[in-house]
Parts: structure tokens; C-alpha cells; sequence
């Protein structure tokens, strides 16, 4: 240990001295003096995906002139290319940056998470992605309205929606934020600003059609990117994992316990909780659920399903290895650390803009500046192409499920519904650059964590309970998913990680960071109890309503085709 | 779509055999699924030590492999399930539809 301590401060020293000034300007001067060769590409490249997208943008909001256009992109999207699309939404900056970095931090532990994600697809194929194809239109509370309420219905998916989008968007600002800050040297808010502004016009102008384009365009490039990256740890390897995983132990402070599960669960419940969050929250997500109404049919359903598992596993395996990568050929190299005054730096913590920032400086020592360039503006092409996904998803629950269903009891014309799911794309941009200022230091795999939490107790019950119980009614789904929503809600806040880290209370009120265990089992309870206790005419007609129900969603028989009109 | 034609289809034999036959094989994929995964997160919960354990004399761990297991299982599972479904589901789905129109 003193002896390590020793070569780390030898290190640390002499990039000091070499400096000759104090070791504070020294890391700042490291970075703007890295910065500025660096950033020309990066620059370039920003531009150039920058006014791709607001070319497509604009050819998008050529042909955008119905609902189905704006909300499900006319139905026009092949199941390989929604494949990608739903790929690019899991691709985030937290799972890319998250990921990675919780590798680089801890090793196995960013495999959990990883694997708890990935999981959830093949149970939305099997249950979920056909009879939400063969029900739905636009939004998924199409399908949970199918046979019940409207107005309580889509009043609680809106909410469900909501905060979904809102926990999941403030995840992605603080990733934006900080990778353009490390960047530019742009002010934090500066970066949260453009990004907002720019998912404000791929949603408002360009609706699914632009959205999701911008979305299969940097999965291909982060597919790309990230394929390299690997390719290249492994090279360095000689491709042998074994001695990529050996230098990564010697060169790791946690030494060994880098290669099994360490900190992240600490107990039975947390891990069966989080993997249940995981598992089931990927069924609850508003912008992924939106993207089975842009296929022609169920069949295109299956296909983008199976294919974006397959791109998502894909690029978890690259994930992986990019973390250990970036163990290996960053943790012992000062220049991606900030270096303290007697010269030594925590090779986890001091990493330049945070763990998150793992993969970033990968590049860069694997591929050069040009190569950082490359992946920097991927990087910020993945944020803002999920981003504007959920502001999508946020946008069409205001505009299709709150306003045209609930205040204005359906009768809307399709001119003034699309005109107000642009203005809500515009509130909600606004929202989430104040939302991501806020939680600038909360980490950003964490977050994500959060809405999936909430996803799955209150989105995925109400769906699943509707879909497959005759017995579920209004009330049982409303007063149900509302526990499950609120019960998420407060015990997150409860939790370790908002009320002592965030808030810094001294203990938190409830003990573990994923309740998804306990809010999952409020939510179904709820609905089944609610919907039992519902003796009113109003639920044995919802109750007789499942037939014709059940053999739509099965065979896509009378199924709104999304097709222009 | 009328009362009449749901009622048809509901009562062909066919379409209760296609989604019997369906909904077993989309629980019987879902519960590979689920046991797959939640043993992987058993094994987290309640013996992480085990999944320290090292592969013969090097440093890599039982644990890599398996959480490697558990990404491909997601693959493949989900391309069984969509070739069977793609082709001899749809087939007897646009058959029934066909025949009762």
C-alpha cells in the first residue's frame, strides 16, 4: 500500500514539476492546454452531426402533417430500422458514459446494470410488444384506455409519463452537461441550455419522423465508435481478455474485488429489487413503449424487438470492455486525473469530469484527438437524440392523452392537438434544462435507475393488468397505478441516495435505493384489490369489454394501422 | 370490426388452439428468461463470493462468463420466440382473419 502511495505521488510529482506552477493550474492547465489541440475536431464534428440532424429535421417536418405523422411517424418505420432506433434509445449517454464508468469505478458491478436492462426485452416480446401493436395508436395509454375510462385512465398514465420522462431527462441533461463542459470548458448551464434548445426543434419541428431518424443515425455512429474502442483495448491485449482483466487488477485500488460483485448491491432485497426495476422498468417506458405504434405491424414489432436486443447486447459487451479499458490505459497516466497539491490523485474520484468520463478519455488515449473528436460528438449525438425521444414521449401524453382525451373530451382537431404537443415539447425542454441545473451531481447510471423504478410500478402494472385480467377496471387501474407511482416516488426520495447524498439529511427514511420490489407489489395488489372492490355498473361493462379486447390483441384484427392519411 | 366478427373469431377453434399454443410458449420463453436472470441476481444477492471465483489459475472470474450468459440467453431466446411467430403464428392468425371475413 505505501508503496504504492509512493509511485503514485512520484508520478503525481513529477508532472507538478514539471509544470512549475501550482498544482491546481497544473490539472486546469493539462486540460485547456490538452483542450485546445483537441477540440477542433471535436468542434467540427459537433457541427457537422448538428446540421445533419437539422437537415433531417426538416425534410421530417416536410412530410409531418397528421397525428400519425408527428406522434408514430406514419407507420413507415421497418422493424430493422425501429430496431436501431430502440437500440439508440437504450445507447444513452448514462448507459454509454453511466456504464463505463461504473466499470472504470468498480469493475463487475457496471455488468448488473447492464444485464438487469438488457433483460427486460425479451419479456416485452413475449407479452407486451405484439397486443401493445394490435391495441395501441400513439401512446401506450391508448391500450390501457382500450376498454377502460378515458379520463381516469389517461389522467394517470399522463402522470405516469411524466415523471417517468422527467427522472429519465434530468439523467440525461447532467450527462450533457458535463461532457460538453469537459469539452468546451462551456458553464455547465451553457451546455444544458444548447442541448435543450436543440431537442426542442427535432421535437416541435420534426415530431417521430426527425426523432427517430436522429436516432438510428448515431446508433450506427456509437455502434461504430464504440466497436473501435474495443477492438482497440483488445489489440493492446494481444485480444486476450484474461491479460486485459490481469493488467486491470494490478493497476485497479480495489484490486480483485474489481472481478465480482462488490458494493453496488449489498443485500438480497437491493438486488432483487433492482433487478426487478431493471427488468420490468425497460416495459414501462414511455418513449420505448411509443415506438411499436411507428412499425406497419406486429410482425414488424417482433423483428424491431429482436433486433434491438441484439444491438443492445451487443454494445453492453462493448461497454464492458471499454470500462476495463479505460482501467487499464487511464488509471496509472496523471494527465486524465486532477492532480493534488503533494501530487497524488485518487485513480476513481479524480478522473477529469467525473467516473463518467471514463470512456471519453479512452478515446482519446486510444485513437487521438481526432478519435476523442469522433466520440465526443457521439456522445452528445446520443444525449440529444434521447432526449428528444422523451420530450416526445412527454409532448404527445400532454397533447394526446391529457388534452385531447381528458379536458377536451376528444373533441379537438388534429391541427390544434399536434400545435399543442409542440408547445408542451417546448415546456418540457424548459423544464428539463432547470431539472438537469439542479442535480448536477447526482450520478447519472443512478438516475436512470430512479425512473425505471417508477416505470415499473406504476406504467408496467397498469399495462400488464389491463391487457391480461378481464377483471381490471378504471378505479382498480387508477387508485393501483397511483400507489405504485406514488409509493416509487416517496421511497426514492426516502432513499440513501436522494435524502442523505442529495439532500444531506443524516439517515435515510428508507433503507434501499430500488423499491421497485415493494412499489411493483403495491401497484398489482392495488389493482387487483381496487378492481375486485368495484362493484359498479361501470365496471362490469369494462369487465365485458375484454372479449372483443383479448381477440384484438391477439390477432391485430380491426388494429389501427398508423398510416398517413 | 363488429360484435359479430369477434364473436366468430372467439369461437373458431383455431384461433383458441393458436393462442393456447402461443401463450405457452410466450410463458414457457418468459419464465427461461426470468430464471436465467434472477438466478444470476440470486447468486449476486446471497453467494457474490462465488462469482469471484477465478477461472483456473488467471484472474478472470466464473462471474464474466456467466453475465456474459445471461446477455446472449436475451438473444437468443428472443430470436426463438420471433421465427416461430413470424412464420407459423402469422400464418394461422392471417388464415382465420381470412377465413371469417
Amino acid at each position: 500500500m505505501t508503496a504504492w502511495f509512493h509511485i503514485l505521488s512520484l508520478l503525481g510529482g513529477a508532472a507538478v514539476i514539471g509544470a512549475t506552477i501550482s498544482p491546481v493550474e497544473a490539472a486546469g492547465a493539462l486540460e485547456g492546454g490538452g483542450r485546445q489541440a483537441l477540440n477542433i475536431p471535436a468542434i467540427a464534428m459537433f457541427f457537422v452531426f448538428v446540421a445533419a440532424t437539422l437537415g433531417i429535421t426538416y425534410w421530417a417536418a416536410q412530410r409531418t402533417r397528421s397525428a400519425a405523422d408527428f406522434y408514430a411517424a406514419g407507420g413507415g418505420i421497418t422493424g430493422f430500422q425501429n430496431g436501431l432506433a430502440i437500440a439508440g434509445d437504450y445507447m444513452s449517454a448514462a448507459s454509454f458514459l453511466g456504464i463505463s464508468g461504473l466499470v472504470f469505478a468498480s469493475g463487475f458491478d457496471g455488468l448488473i446494470y447492464s444485464v438487469g436492462w438488457l433483460v427486460g426485452w425479451p419479456i416485452i416480446l413475449f407479452l407486451i410488444a405484439e397486443r401493445l401493436r394490435n391495441l395501441g395508436k400513439y401512446t401506450f395509454a391508448d391500450v390501457v384506455s382500450f376498454r377502460l375510462d378515458q379520463t381516469m385512465i389517461r389522467s394517470l398514465a399522463a402522470l405516469g409519463t411524466l415523471t417517468v420522462v422527467a427522472f429519465y431527462l434530468i439523467a440525461q441533461m447532467v450527462g450533457a452537461g458535463k461532457l460538453i463542459e469537459l469539452l468546451f470548458g462551456l458553464p455547465y448551464l451553457y451546455a444544458v441550455i444548447l442541448v435543450g434548445a436543440l431537442m426542442i426543434i427535432y421535437v416541435a419541428f420534426g415530431g417521430m419522423v426527425a426523432t427517430t431518424w436522429v436516432q438510428i443515425i448515431k446508433a450506427c455512429l456509437l455502434l461504430g465508435g464504440a466497436t473501435f474502442m474495443a477492438l482497440m483495448v483488445l489489440m493492446h491485449f494481444g485480444f486476450s481478455t484474461e491479460a486485459m482483466f490481469k493488467a486491470a487488477v494490478d493497476i485497479h485500488p480495489k484490486k480483485l474485488s474489481i472481478m465480482a460483485p462488490g458494493n453496488l448491491v449489498t443485500d438480497p432485497v437491493s438486488a432483487v429489487s433492482l433487478g426487478l426495476a431493471l427488468m420490468f422498468g425497460t416495459a414501462g417506458l414511455p418513449h420505448i413503449l411509443m415506438r411499436f405504434f411507428t412499425v406497419a405491424d406486429a410482425k414488424a414489432a417482433r423483428k424491431s424487438v429482436f433486433y434491438a436486443t441484439g444491438f443492445i447486447g451487443y454494445f453492453y459487451i462493448l461497454t464492458f470492455i471499454i470500462g476495463f479499458g479505460a482501467i487499464t490505459l487511464l488509471m496509472n497516466d496523471p494527465i486524465y486525473f486532477k492532480v493534488a497539491a503533494n501530487g497524488t490523485y485518487n485513480k476513481i474520484t479524480d478522473l477529469l469530469g467525473g467516473t463518467n468520463m471514463a470512456a471519453i478519455h479512452l478515446s482519446n488515449a486510444v485513437g487521438g484527438s481526432l478519435f476523442l473528436g469522433f466520440i465526443s460528438a457521439v456522445a452528445f449525438a446520443t444525449i440529444l437524440a434521447v432526449v428528444a425521444g422523451l420530450t416526445l414521449a412527454g409532448a404527445s401524453s400532454v397533447s394526446h392523452d391529457l388534452y385531447a382525451s381528458v379536458i377536451a373530451k376528444g373533441k379537438v382537431s388534429e391541427d390544434r392537438e399536434i400545435r399543442l404537443s409542440k408547445i408542451s415539447a417546448l415546456a418540457i425542454g424548459i423544464v428539463a434544462i432547470f431539472l438537469g441545473y439542479i442535480f448536477e451531481n447526482q450520478n447519472v447510471a443512478f438516475m436512470v435507475g430512479l425512473a425505471f423504478a417508477v416505470a415499473a410500478s406504476c406504467n408496467f402494472p397498469v399495462l400488464v393488468m389491463s391487457v391480461f385480467w378481464k377483471g381490471t377496471t378504471s378505479r382498480g387501474v387508477l387508485i393501483g397505478g397511483f400507489l405504485g407511482l406514488i409509493s416509487a416516488v416517496t421511497m426514492v426520495v426516502l432513499s440513501p441516495a436522494v435524502w442523505t447524498k442529495t439532500f444531506g439529511f443524516k439517515t435515510a427514511l428508507f433503507p434501499y435505493d430500488n423499491p421497485a420490489l415493494f412499489s411493483m407489489t403495491i401497484a398489482f395488489v392495488g389493482i387487483w384489490l381496487f378492481s375486485k372492490l368495484d362493484a359498479s355498473e361501470r365496471a362490469r361493462k369494462e369487465q365485458d369489454a375484454y372479449e372483443p379486447q383479448y381477440v384484438r390483441s391477439e390477432t391485430g384484427i380491426g388494429a389501427a394501422g398508423a398510416v398517413a392519411h | 370490426m363488429n360484435q359479430d366478427v369477434f364473436d366468430r373469431i372467439k369461437g373458431d377453434r383455431r384461433f383458441r388452439e393458436l393462442v393456447a399454443k402461443r401463450t405457452r410458449f410466450a410463458w414457457m420463453l418468459s419464465a427461461a428468461m426470468l430464471v436465467i436472470y434472477f438466478g444470476f441476481i440470486f447468486i449476486i444477492a446471497f453467494a457474490p463470493k462465488s462469482l469471484g471465483t477465478p477461472i483456473g489459475s488467471g484472474v478472470t472470474t466464473i462471474g464474466i462468463p456467466l453475465g456474459l450468459f445471461v446477455i446472449v440467453s436475451a438473444f437468443v431466446l428472443t430470436g426463438i420466440y420471433v421465427h416461430r411467430a413470424n412464420t407459423e403464428f402469422d400464418a394461422i392468425t392471417r388464415e382465420i382473419v381470412e377465413d371469417i371475413k
